[in-house]
Order: structure tokens, then sequence, then C-alpha cells
């Protein structure tokens, strides 16, 4: 019971790094951007093709899992997605979706479609107990990577200048442009910062989620859920949203494995009929 | 749309209602370009009689863009879920065919009316939030819990193999449905035309204008006072149920189902088609269903597995052009070689 709970926790903890980025980027610059996946799939693969075929460690892999999605998004929205930010809902959308499109047939045409697979270090395998309860050591440690970097991005968020700007500039970006801040840099440094969090969120989640080149269609609505159900007013809708998305998800396929994936959506629907601005609705 | 908003009705007639039916009228009126396009559709019967199983395709495919043209167009809801219905009303055609009866009419009617009250037991959904997130997010919500439930109801749906033992009775109990796709293809552009007949009706009437109204400006439409929900849900209704049809269609032609037909790319795919003809004017859904079967035609030719990133390509390109440059390109082209003429 305890163990599925932090097996949910772990895996919304994941969720919740992987969504981040598509919340700033709603809620910043209202774009739907559906191609999110894509930057947790390059994440992933940097991490799988450096360890299989480099032979390299897999904690040294994460940075370049973070570091490699950065700058293609940094080089996608300077070229592709600033062209596309007046445009309409209906746009972002196809747009998108021809990004998915591509990076999925990419993917499979550049490394195969077969599933990469990962070899974790010794240890980081196997589980250990705590009070009777057992906890799988890669669960705890992925709770507590996630939980470093939630507080990490609360306290650049809350307490340095460029969380200030960027708050200022989701609120209200015309005020904030009015105020002489660089809304385009900010948005691109945080576009870069969410696609680089995508792809630790896809290296790290290799283990857990499997990887592909189908990834970015398969993350993308757990991705999305999460975003509309805890809105983008702030940090706590989204990761209130992962967490219970990822227990419920873990749960849902432990104990009623005949309804397969039929309880996230129902959750979906439900929480949207209940709470239809978010789970945090916005202050205004 | 490409109606002139000259001044003269409003100058000569007496009365608004009369200029407004008037006005009606005038934009119901067929177009030449609509005739010739007809034509050729039913040319494409009898001079390609070796490609009428792909033309049935086209036809099933330009019905279900059709479907999505009416909400995306015409009431201003982008749904990422449509393949819902066209999914729906295909294992309604094939469980009919199975257990209830063979003819392909009955199966066709169960299935839209199937496939309208699921989107009219859903629409309400939409309104909850006028967010575009919160729709997409519903309308693939929908989707997913349709594929969710066929998947899951192996014993009613055959599950991942496909409902197998699709026989569907002669159409009209005269015209048997060959291999060649002739009486299939006859099918689906009656099917077709009739369907586009009735929404043409309906968007060219004044429930059409009031629909663009919703899509315009909802505040505005609203304080007007047209009921804003009502219409969106009926139109939703609508164009679920057109879906619903086209599912049908593709398994009476092709007599099998599988969970295909409910897979997230063919909502993609319909999106696609539709921004590939054009979007709010009804032709849009047809058009890009032909250029949308001949691109993938090619493209699979070329390279049979990656054929999908090509169609991202076109779509990108697409997409970053411009729909609206794209779509006004024939006439800007036109009005320059006009005016290079004059010159």
């Amino acid at each position: 019971m305890l163990t599925i709970l932090i097996d949910g926790i772990a895996y919304g903890m994941l969720l919740f790094v992987m969504a981040l980025g598509l919340a700033v980027t709603l809620g910043l610059m209202n774009f739907v951007n559906l191609a999110h996946g894509a930057f947790a799939m390059i994440g992933g693969y940097v991490t799988a093709l450096a360890m299989n075929r480099l032979g390299v460690p897999f904690l040294l892999t994460l940075p370049f899992a973070f570091l490699i999605p950065a700058l293609v998004g940094l080089v996608a929205e300077r070229t592709l997605y600033v062209r596309m930010y007046r445009r309409s809902h209906l746009d972002h959308v196809l747009f998108s979706i021809a990004l998915v499109f591509m990076s999925i047939a990419g993917a499979d045409w550049l490394l195969g479609s077969s599933q990469m697979l990962i070899t974790l270090p010794p240890w980081l395998q196997g589980r250990f107990e705590v009070l009777g309860v057992g906890i799988g050591r890669y669960r705890a440690f992925l709770i507590v990577v996630c939980a470093a970097l939630v507080i990490v991005l609360q306290m650049v968020l809350a307490g340095t200048r460029f969380g200030a700007r960027l708050r200022a500039s989701v609120d209200d970006q015309r005020a904030a442009r009015g105020l002489g801040i660089n809304v385009n840099r900010i948005f691109a440094l945080t576009f870069a910062t969410g696609s680089g969090l995508a792809g630790l969120g896809g290296a790290l989640g290799i283990e857990i989620m499997g990887l592909d080149p189908t990834f970015p269609l398969k993350i993308l609505v757990y991705v999305l859920i999460v975003v509309t159900i805890g809105g983008t007013a702030s940090l706590t809708g989204p990761f209130l949203a992962a967490l219970i998305i990822g227990t419920a998800d873990v749960a849902g396929k432990y104990y009623v494995p005949e309804l397969g994936a039929f309880l996230i959506y129902l959750l979906m629907i439900v929480l949207l009929i209940l709470r239809p601005q978010g789970l945090i609705a916005p202050a205004r | 749309m490409m109606t002139d908003t000259s001044l003269s009705p409003l100058l000569a007639s007496p009365r608004p209602n009369e200029r407004v039916s008037r006005d009606l009228l005038r934009r119901g009126r067929w177009k030449p370009a609509e005739f010739v396009f007809w034509l050729i559709v039913a040319a494409s019967f009898f001079f390609l009689p070796d490609r009428h199983l792909l033309l049935s395709e086209i036809a099933i495919l330009g019905l279900f863009a059709l479907s999505l043209d009416l909400i995306i167009g015409y009431a201003g809801v982008v749904s990422l879920g449509h393949g819902a219905f066209f999914g729906l009303g295909a294992y309604v055609a094939g469980l009919t065919s199975i257990h209830l009866t063979g003819e392909p009419l009955t199966g066709l009617v169960l299935a839209a009316l199937a496939a309208g009250l699921l989107g009219l037991a859903t629409g309400p959904l939409l309104l909850l939030r006028a967010s575009d997130l919160t729709r997409l997010m519903v309308t693939l919500g929908v989707a997913m819990l349709v594929l969710e439930g066929a998947n899951q109801a192996a014993w009613l749906t055959g599950g991942a193999d496909g409902l197998t033992g699709v026989m569907i009775d002669p159409l009209l109990g005269r015209f048997e449905f060959d291999l060649f796709g002739t009486t299939g293809y006859a099918y689906c552009l009656i099917v077709t035309f009739a369907f586009f007949l009735i929404a043409r009706r309906v968007v060219t009437s004044p429930y059409g204008l009031s629909l663009r109204a919703i899509r315009d400006n909802p505040l505005r439409a609203r304080s007007m006072g047209i009921p804003v929900g009502r219409r969106i849900l009926g139109l939703y209704a609508f164009s679920a149920l057109i879906a619903g049809a086209a599912g049908a269609l593709l398994t009476q032609t092709t007599m099998f189902v599988s969970l295909d037909v409910l897979a997230f790319h063919r909502s993609a795919d319909v999106l696609l088609i539709l921004v590939l003809g054009g979007v709010g004017y009804l032709y849009g859904g047809l058009l890009g269903a032909i250029g949308f079967k001949l691109l993938q035609d090619w493209f699979s030719a070329i390279t049979p597995q990656y054929w999908m990133f090509w169609m991202g390509l076109v779509l990108l390109v697409v997409v970053l052009i411009g729909r609206e440059n794209l779509n006004a390109l024939p006439r800007t082209l036109l009005a320059r070689f006009r005016k290079e003429g004059r010159t």
C-alpha cells in the first residue's frame, strides 16, 4: 500500500518535471505546445545512447540530458516558435503536431523503432526497507532528485530577480513590457529551461516509462492532463496535479488493471467538471 | 468569407428582416465553381474505374473532415478527438452487420445516431471553460476513453484483433459490394453528397449565421441573445453524427474494423486534411482529403516507413506560411495577373 503510494509519488514528481516547461509556455505565451514530449524524448535518447554506445555512467549523462534538449529548445524557439506566438490556437496545435510527427519519424529513422533499454548502476537497483515498507532504490532516488529540483525552481522563482521578472511577465505581459522587462529574452530562456527539464525527465523516466520513437505522443497526454488540471497560475497547481495523476495511475494499474488507462482520463474529466479553472485558480 | 459587403441591399430594402433573408438567399445560392466541383466528382466515378477503392477512401476522409470543419470553421471549437465519433460509427456499423442486419443503410443510420448521441452527451464538457486548451483536452480525453473502452471490451469489439466477420448485404437489395469498390464508391459518394447538402443548408440558414456570430465573438453573440451553449452543443452533435456516418462508410466498404479507427492519428490526420483544404467553407475537407491522399500515396511510395516525417514537414510549412495566405493565394495571383494584363 505505502509502496504503491511512494511509486506513485515518484511517478508524479517525474511528470511534474516534464510538465513544468509546458505549463510555463502556456502561462507565459499562451502557446499550446504539443511538441513538448519531443524534448523529453531527446533527453531520453541522449542518456540511453551515451550509456549504451559510449559507456558513460548514468549520473554523468544527466547534465547532458538537460543541456542538449535545452539547446535544441532554444534554437527551435528562436527560429520556429517565435513566429507562431501571435497566431491562433488552431495554428499552435497544427504546428506542434507537425513537430511531433517529424520527431517520431525522425527518431525512428535515425535510431530504429525498438525500445531503448538502459542498465542502472547497481546502487540504484533493488529495494530497501524502511519500517517494513519496501521502497525501490530508484524510486527513492527519483523522489530525492525531483524534490531537489522543485525546491531549487521554487527558490529561483520566488527569490531571484529573474524569477520576479518571469512572474511579472506571466501575470501581465503588456505591463511587464512597459516596465522595460525584455519578455522575449525571458521567454527564450524559460523555454530552453523547460525543454531541458523535459529532457531530464525523459532521461530519468526511461526506467519507468520506457523509451521509443512514439514517446512524444505517449507522454503528451499525461503532461497535458497535468497542465490542464493544475492550471498555469502557479507551480503548486501543476505539482499537485502531477502527484494526483501519478498516484492515481500507479494505484489504478495495480488495483484495477482491467480499467487500464480509463482511470486518469475519467479523473481528468471529473476534476475539470469540479474545478474548471484548474486546481489552483488564478487570483484574477 | 468570400462575400462582398456592398451596401446596396442595405439602402434598397425597406425592412431589415427582408434584407437579412435576401442576404441569406444570396449566400445560399450555388456558385458555378461548386457545380464544376461536383460534376468533376461525378465524372471520377465513370472515368477512373480502376481507382474506385482509393476514391472511396478519399470520399470517406472528405466526409469526416467536413464534419470537423463544421465545429472548427463554424463554431470555433478546436477538437483533438474527433476520431472518437468516427471510430464509434465504424464499430456500431460493424456490430450492426454482425448481430442485427447486414443491410447497409440501417447500419449507417444506427452508426450516425450513436455517434450523434455521444456528441450530445460529451458536448456539455466543452462548455465548462471556453479555453481552447480545456477543449483540446476534453475532446482528446473522450477519444482516449472510447479507445480504451473498445480495447477493454474485447468480447464485443474483438479488442486488438479487430472485428471480423462483417458482412454487408447488397445495397438496396440490388447492388452487390464488389471487389473493385464500384458499388462502394457510388455509395460513399451519394452519402457524402447528401450530408454535404444538409451541412450546406445548415450553415447558410439563419441558424448558421448565428453560429458564425458565436465563432467571431462569443461574448457579443451572447449579449445579442443567441443561446451560445445550446448552439455549440447542437452543432457539435450534428458534426459527431456526420463523423459517425463517415466511420460507418469505412466499415461497410472495407468490411473490417480495428482499433486503428479510434487511434490518435485519425484525429490528427483529419485536422491536417482540413487545414490542407482550408477551414470554414465546407469544401476544405473534401479538397484536403484529395490532397492528403495523393500526398500520402506519393510519400509512402518514396519512403514507405517515414512518410509521417514528410507529412509533418508539409503541415509545418503550411502553418508557417500561414493558412490564410495559402487560401488567399489563388485569389492574389489572379488579382496580380489581371493587373498585369491591364497595364
